[in-house]
C-alpha cells in the first residue's frame, strides 16, 4: 500500500506570500487555443476531399464523415467510435485488448487469467510497459501471462472445466487477493460461462475471482473493452474494503482515473500530489494494488486523466457513493500546473491553494530554463498526432510548450464528446455495436452514498470557471483549419504526412517504422518508445528533450548519400 | 524479479503459464511478407491484425503492412462473408496488391467460414482485379503454435501456385534451379542462405524470401511493397526446381511436401542450418542435388572449425539451457553439443512428440540426464533451471526475465528478439550465422568470467 506522506514541509514564506485571491481568479475553464497553421500550410478542404477520392463509392461516404476541417468555435460533427471498414489498415485494436490490455492488467497483485487461444495472452504480455513500484514482500504479476491455452479439444467440447482447474491451479500456486478472468473470441461462441465458472470458484476458495466478457468482437474498438472493465471493477471490486481511519485524517483525498503508468508517468503525477499534501488513494490503474482500488470509495475525488478509459467509472462512482469528478491533464508542464490548481480550488482550503503555488512555482523554476533552451530549436515546426483515446489531445499541451503547432490529429477509439465535448453527449446516436455493451444503471448506496459537495457547492466552484464533471473535448482546443481524422487508414495517414511534411509524428509501433522510412521521425505514444515518464513537471522536461533529440538528430542528414545530394542553387 | 516463482515444481494440466509459443496467424503473417507484393490480410477479429502487426514489428523495427476483416459482434454471429468481400474490395482499390494472402483466426475457424468459398464468390463479383490472386491458409489458434502457421501459409503458396507438373514431364527440369524453404527466420537467414546455394552453383527460388521486405533500406521513402520477396512466377514454376529443401521439420516440411506432390519435385528435409554439423548436411545436400563445393565455402568452413578449436576451452562442459521453436532449439542443441556444452534443459513450447525424440537422438547417452519437453513454457524452464543451474541461457527475447532473476549469462537467439538489433541483417545461419553465434556466446561467458573475476585473476589476454 502507498502509506500516507508526511505532508512534506514547504517554505513559509513562499506559503505566505501566496496571493490568493489572484490565484482564486485565475480562468481555470477555458479551453486553451492551438498555435496557429504555419504559414504554407496546404488547404484543408482540398486535402480532406483528395484524402477520400480513392476509395470505393460507399468507403468515401463512411470515411468522409470521420474527416473533418476543425473550428474551434464551430466545432463540425464527426463520426466516431463506429465500425471500421474491413481491409482499410486501422490501427485499432480489440475489445480484449482494451479490458485486459489496458484497464486490469496493469493491476499488480491480480493473476489475470486469460481463458483462450495462447495468442491473446501472450501479446498482451508486458507489451504495454505498465510500470509498478510494488512494496518488497508484496505480490506482483506483472511480469507473468497466465492462460488456459485452449486447444481444439476445448473449442469442441467446451472450455469451462479447463478454467475452473486452471483457477485452481493459479491459486494453489500463489494464493493471491484476487483472480480475473477475460474471454477471448471463441469463448463467446462456444458459450462458455466465465461468470458462472469465477463464482463458483470465488465460493470454493473464498478470493474474489471475477470474469470479463470482453471478447475481442465485441463493440468496435479497445474501448468497448474499456467499458466493460470499467463495469466489472466497478460491481466487484471498487468499495468492497474500507479505507482504515488512519488513512482518512487527511480531507484531501482523491483517486487518480485512467492513469496506466507507461514509462512511469504515475509515479511522477504521486509524487506533485505527495508534495502538495494530497493524498492518493487510488490509481486506476497504474502502479496499482487491488485492494487500493477496493477502498477507492472513500476518497472525496475523482481526477480523470484519460477520459475515454474511465469515464464510466468516475459517473458510476459520482452515483453510488458521491464523489464528483474533475478532468485532468497531467501531460504537460502548463497543463500540470492547471491542473493541480482545479485540485486545489475543488477542495478549498487556502492552505493547500497557497501549498499547490508554491509546487508549481518551484517545479516551473527547473522547468522553464529547459524549455526555452529548447523552443528556440523547435518553435514553429509542425506535428501530426494520430494515437489512442486521450494522448492526441494530452500531448497537443506539451507540444504548444515548445511552439510547435498540431496540424493534423486524430483518436484510434474514441467517442464523439473526446472530440467535441461532453456537450455533446446527448446527441450522440447509439448504434447496435455500441448497443451490446452493458450500460449500469446505478443508484446512491444506501449507506455509503454521501455528497462529497452540496449542489449549490458545486454550483459554485462551477460559476468560478471549475468545470465538474465534464470533457471540453480536443477539437475546442485544436487551430482552426486543422485536420481531424477518426480512425485514421494507414492510406490516409501516409497522404496527411506527404500533404503536410511535418517536423514529428505521433504514432504508435505500427506506424512508426512506415513514418521514419518517410524520413520523418516518429514519436510513439503508446509506449513512449521506451522511455518516459512524460508527464507533470519532470516528465516534460524528459519530453522537451526527447522532442529536441528527434527533430533535430544528425541521422537524418545521413538518409541521401553524398554522391547523390543535389547541389545547391 | 519472477519472484513467484516457486523451486518445486507441480504438475500443471491447465494453467499455462508464460508461453514459450504463441498462435498461428502471426506466422501466416510473416511467410506472407515474404511473397513479392502481398498484402498479409487476417480474416477475424482487428485485435488480432494488430497485435501481430505490432509484435512483428517490435522484432524487425520495420513496417509490416496487412489488412483484416474486422469483425463485429454480427459477423460473429452471421458468419464472415461480408466482411472478407468488403476487405477485399477495398484491399484491391486501395492498397493495389498483386496477392492477398488469406489467413484465419480462432474466431473465423470456429464460425466455420470457408474462404475459398467466400473467395470464389468475391471473384464471381469481380473484386478480384484481373491478373490479381488471393491465396489462403487456415490457421486455428488454438492448434498447433505460430510455426505452425507460418508452415500452413508456405505450403498454401506451392497449393495456389505451384504448377503441376507431370512425371512424364520432369525433363523440363531446370537443373540449375533449386527450391528452398527457409523456415521461420530473419531476413538476414535468408539472404544467406540464398548465398550458400548460389555459390554451389544453383539458381534458387526461396519461398517464402523477406529479405528485401523486412530489412529494407532507410531512403527518406516508404515503400508499400518493397522489392524483396518470392515473385508469382518463381512459385508458379517451383516444378523446375531438381529438389526442395525444407530445412526445419515443423516451419517447412509440409510445403517441400505439397511441391512434391504437385510437381514431383523430391524433397529435402533438414534441419535447420544452425551450427556446424546441420550446415554440412545443407551444403551436402546441394553437392549431391549438383552443386559445386568451391575452395571459398570450404574456407568458410575451415575459418568455423578453428574458432571452434580456438574457444574449445571456454565451452567445455557448460551447461546450457535452450528454448524457442522447435526447429531452432533441435539445430542449436546440435551445435552447442559439438561445442563441448551440456544442453540440461532443452524446451519447446510447440506442440510434437518428434522433438522429443529428435533431441534424444542428437544427445546420445547424454539425454538421459537432460531435460527435454515439448509443449513446455516458461514458467517450467525457469523452475527446471533453479533446481539445476546453468551456465548459459539461449532463447527469445523472454529469456531476459529468467536471466535476470537467476543471474545467468544469456544470448538471445531465434523469435521474437524485441530488445536487440541486428538479427535483421546478420544472419545466425550457415557458417557465417554460426561464428556470430560463437563469438556472442564467447562474450557472454566471458563477460561474466571478467564480472566474476576477483582482481588476481582478472586476465588481460583469454
Amino acid at each position: 500500500m502507498k502509506k500516507p506522506e508526511e505532508m512534506p514541509a514547504l517554505p513559509v514564506k513562499a506559503l505566505a506570500a501566496i496571493d490568493l485571491e489572484a490565484v482564486g481568479a485565475l480562468d481555470l475553464s477555458c479551453p486553451d487555443p492551438g498555435l496557429a497553421m504555419p504559414m504554407g500550410s496546404p488547404e484543408p478542404n482540398q486535402l480532406v476531399r483528395n484524402l477520400v477520392q480513392n476509395y470505393p463509392p460507399r468507403l468515401l461516404r463512411k470515411r468522409s464523415r470521420h474527416i473533418k476541417v476543425n473550428d474551434p468555435i464551430e466545432v463540425p460533427k464527426i463520426e466516431a467510435n463506429s465500425r471500421t471498414s474491413p481491409g482499410i489498415i486501422t490501427q485499432r485494436g480489440c475489445c480484449y485488448a482494451g479490458c485486459k490490455g489496458v484497464v486490469l492488467g496493469p493491476i499488480t497483485d491480480i493473476v489475470h487469467i486469460v481463458h483462450g487461444p495462447v495468442g491473446c495472452s501472450y501479446y498482451a504480455w508486458m507489451t504495454r510497459r505498465n510500470q509498478a513500484d510494488v512494496p518488497e514482500g508484496d505480490q506482483n504479476f506483472l511480469n507473468y501471462a497466465f492462460t488456459t491455452d485452449m486447444t481444439e479439444n476445448e473449442i469442441i467440447f467446451g472450455g469451462e472445466k479447463k478454467l475452473a482447474k486452471a483457477i485452481q491451479e493459479a491459486y494453489d500456486l500463489f494464493h493471491p487477493k484476487a483472480i480475473a478472468v477475460f474471454s477471448t473470441c471463441p469463448v463467446g461462441l462456444i458459450g462458455d460461462d466465465v461468470h458462472a465458472v469465477a463464482r463458483q470458484m470465488k465460493a470454493e476458495l473464498g478470493i474474489n475471482i471475477f470474469g470479463f466478457s470482453c471478447e475481442g468482437y465485441k463493440g468496435v474498438s479497445q474501448s468497448a473493452g474499456h467499458h466493460i472493465a470499467n463495469n466489472g471493477l466497478f460491481t466487484n471490486v471498487v468499495g468492497t474494503e474500507e479505507l482504515p481511519p488512519e488513512l482518512k485524517v487527511n480531507p484531501w483525498r482523491v483517486n487518480l482515473l485512467g492513469e496506466y503508468n507507461i514509462g512511469g508517468d504515475a509515479f511522477e503525477m504521486e509524487r506533485i500530489l505527495a508534495r502538495c499534501g494530497i493524498q492518493l488513494v487510488s490509481t486506476f490503474s497504474g502502479n496499482a494494488q487491488y485492494s487500493e482500488l477496493a477502498r477507492s470509495a472513500d476518497a472525496n475525488l475523482n481526477l480523470v486523466q484519460c477520459h475515454r478509459s474511465i469515464n464510466y467509472m468516475a459517473e458510476m462512482m459520482e452515483s453510488k457513493f458521491g464523489i464528483p469528478w474533475m478532468k485532468v491533464n497531467f501531460i504537460g508542464a502548463q497543463a500540470t500546473a492547471k491542473a493541480m490548481r482545479k485540485i486545489a480550488r475543488y477542495f478549498g482550503d487556502p492552505e493547500l491553494i497557497a501549498r499547490v503555488e508554491v509546487v508549481i512555482a518551484q517545479e516551473l523554476a527547473e522547468v522553464e530554463p529547459v524549455r526555452n533552451a529548447i523552443r528556440a530549436r523547435t518553435n514553429g515546426r509542425p506535428v501530426m498526432l494520430y494515437v489512442g483515446g486521450s494522448r492526441a489531445h494530452h500531448y497537443q499541451s506539451l507540444f504548444a510548450d515548445l511552439g510547435m503547432p498540431v496540424v493534423a490529429a486524430g483518436y484510434e477509439f474514441a467517442h464523439r464528446d473526446d472530440y467535441e465535448g461532453s456537450v455533446v453527449l446527448d446527441s450522440i446516436t447509439i448504434d447496435a455495436d455500441s448497443r451490446a455493451i452493458e450500460e449500469l444503471t446505478i443508484g446512491p448506496d444506501p449507506e455509503r452514498f454521501a455528497p462529497r459537495k452540496t449542489e449549490a457547492e458545486i454550483a459554485e466552484l462551477e460559476a468560478g470557471g471549475l468545470k465538474m464533471a465534464t470533457y471540453e473535448g480536443m477539437m475546442p482546443e485544436m487551430t482552426k483549419g486543422s485536420v481531424v481524422v477518426d480512425d485514421i487508414s494507414h492510406a490516409e495517414l501516409e497522404q496527411l504526412i506527404e500533404a503536410y511534411k511535418p517536423a514529428l509524428v505521433c504514432s504508435g509501433i505500427k506506424d512508426k517504422y512506415v513514418i521514419e522510412k518517410m524520413g520523418i521521425p516518429c514519436k510513439q505514444l503508446h509506449n513512449y518508445d521506451y522511455g518516459g515518464p512524460y508527464a507533470g513537471f519532470k516528465g516534460a522536461i524528459n519530453f522537451y528533450t526527447e522532442i529536441d533529440r528527434m527533430v533535430n538528430a544528425q541521422v537524418w542528414r545521413l538518409v541521401t548519400p553524398p554522391w547523390a545530394a543535389k547541389k545547391p542553387a | 524479479m519472477l519472484n513467484h516463482t516457486p523451486t518445486e515444481i507441480a504438475e500443471r494440466s491447465a494453467l499455462r503459464i508464460n508461453p514459450a509459443k504463441t498462435c498461428q496467424p502471426i506466422g501466416a503473417m510473416y511467410a506472407a511478407l515474404g511473397i513479392h507484393r502481398c498484402l498479409p490480410y487476417s480474416h477475424g477479429s482487428q485485435g488480432c491484425c494488430s497485435y501481430h502487426r505490432s509484435h512483428l514489428t517490435r522484432h524487425f523495427k520495420e513496417p509490416v503492412m496487412a489488412a483484416s476483416s474486422s469483425f463485429t459482434e454480427g459477423a460473429s454471429v452471421f458468419g464472415g462473408q461480408p466482411n472478407l468481400m468488403e476487405g477485399l474490395k477495398t484491399v484491391f482499390t486501395t492498397y493495389d496488391p498483386d496477392v492477398v494472402a488469406v489467413h484465419t483466426t480462432c474466431l473465423s475457424e470456429t464460425i466455420g467460414d470457408d474462404i475459398p468459398q467466400i473467395v470464389g464468390e468475391a471473384k464471381r463479383q469481380d473484386i478480384i482485379p484481373e491478373g490479381k490472386y488471393v491465396i489462403h491458409a487456415n490457421t486455428p489458434s488454438y492448434v498447433g503454435s505460430h510455426v505452425v502457421g507460418f508452415s500452413n501459409m508456405c505450403t498454401a503458396m506451392a497449393t495456389y501456385f505451384a504448377q503441376e507438373v507431370k512425371p512424364a514431364r520432369r525433363r523440363h527440369t531446370d537443373a540449375t534451379q533449386i527450391n528452398i524453404v527457409p523456415g521461420f527466420v530473419d531476413p538476414s537467414d535468408m539472404r544467406e542462405l540464398r548465398r550458400l546455394a548460389e555459390a554451389t552453383g544453383f539458381k534458387v527460388t526461396m519461398f517464402p524470401d523477406t529479405s528485401g521486405v523486412m530489412d529494407a533500406p532507410q531512403t527518406g521513402k516508404h515503400i508499400f511493397y518493397p522489392d524483396g520477396g518470392t515473385t508469382v512466377d518463381e512459385l508458379k514454376n517451383l516444378g523446375r526446381g531438381v529438389a526442395t529443401m525444407a530445412l526445419g521439420w515443423w516451419a517447412s516440411r509440409d510445403a517441400a511436401i505439397q511441391v512434391e506432390k504437385k510437381a514431383y519435385v523430391p524433397r529435402e528435409i533438414l534441419d535447420l542450418p544452425i551450427g556446424i554439423a546441420a550446415t554440412d548436411r545443407f551444403m551436402q545436400i546441394l553437392k549431391f542435388r549438383g552443386g559445386v563445393i568451391t575452395p571459398d565455402l570450404e574456407r568458410e568452413r575451415g575459418q568455423l572449425v578453428d574458432l571452434m578449436v580456438d574457444t574449445q576451452q571456454h565451452f567445455h562442459g557448460k551447461k546450457v539451457a535452450i528454448f524457442g521453436d522447435p526447429d531452432h532449439v533441435l539445430a542449436l542443441t546440435e551445435y552447442v553439443r559439438d561445442l563441448g556444452m551440456i544442453p540440461v534443459h532443452v524446451l519447446t513450447g510447440t506442440p510434437g512428440k518428434r522433438f522429443t525424440s529428435e533431441a534424444e537422438r542428437i544427445l546420445g547417452p547424454k539425454a538421459a540426464s537432460s531435460n527435454i519437453k515439448s509443449e513446455g513454457d516458461l514458467f517450467t524452464l525457469h523452475q527446471l533451471i533453479k533446481n539445476e543451474p546453468v551456465d548459459l541461457l539461449l532463447g527469445n527475447t523472454y529469456g531476459k526475465y529468467i536471466a535476470q532473476a537467476q543471474d545467468i549469462p544469456f544470448v538471445r537467439v531465434g523469435w521474437p528478439i524485441l530488445d536487440r538489433v541486428g538479427h535483421s541483417l546478420i544472419p545466425t545461419l550457415g557458417y557465417a550465422g554460426a561464428v556470430r553465434l560463437l563469438t556472442k556466446m564467447t562474450d557472454a561467458l566471458l563477460d561474466r568470467r571478467d564480472r566474476d573475476a576477483p582482481d588476481h585473476q582478472f586476465e588481460l589476454v583469454l
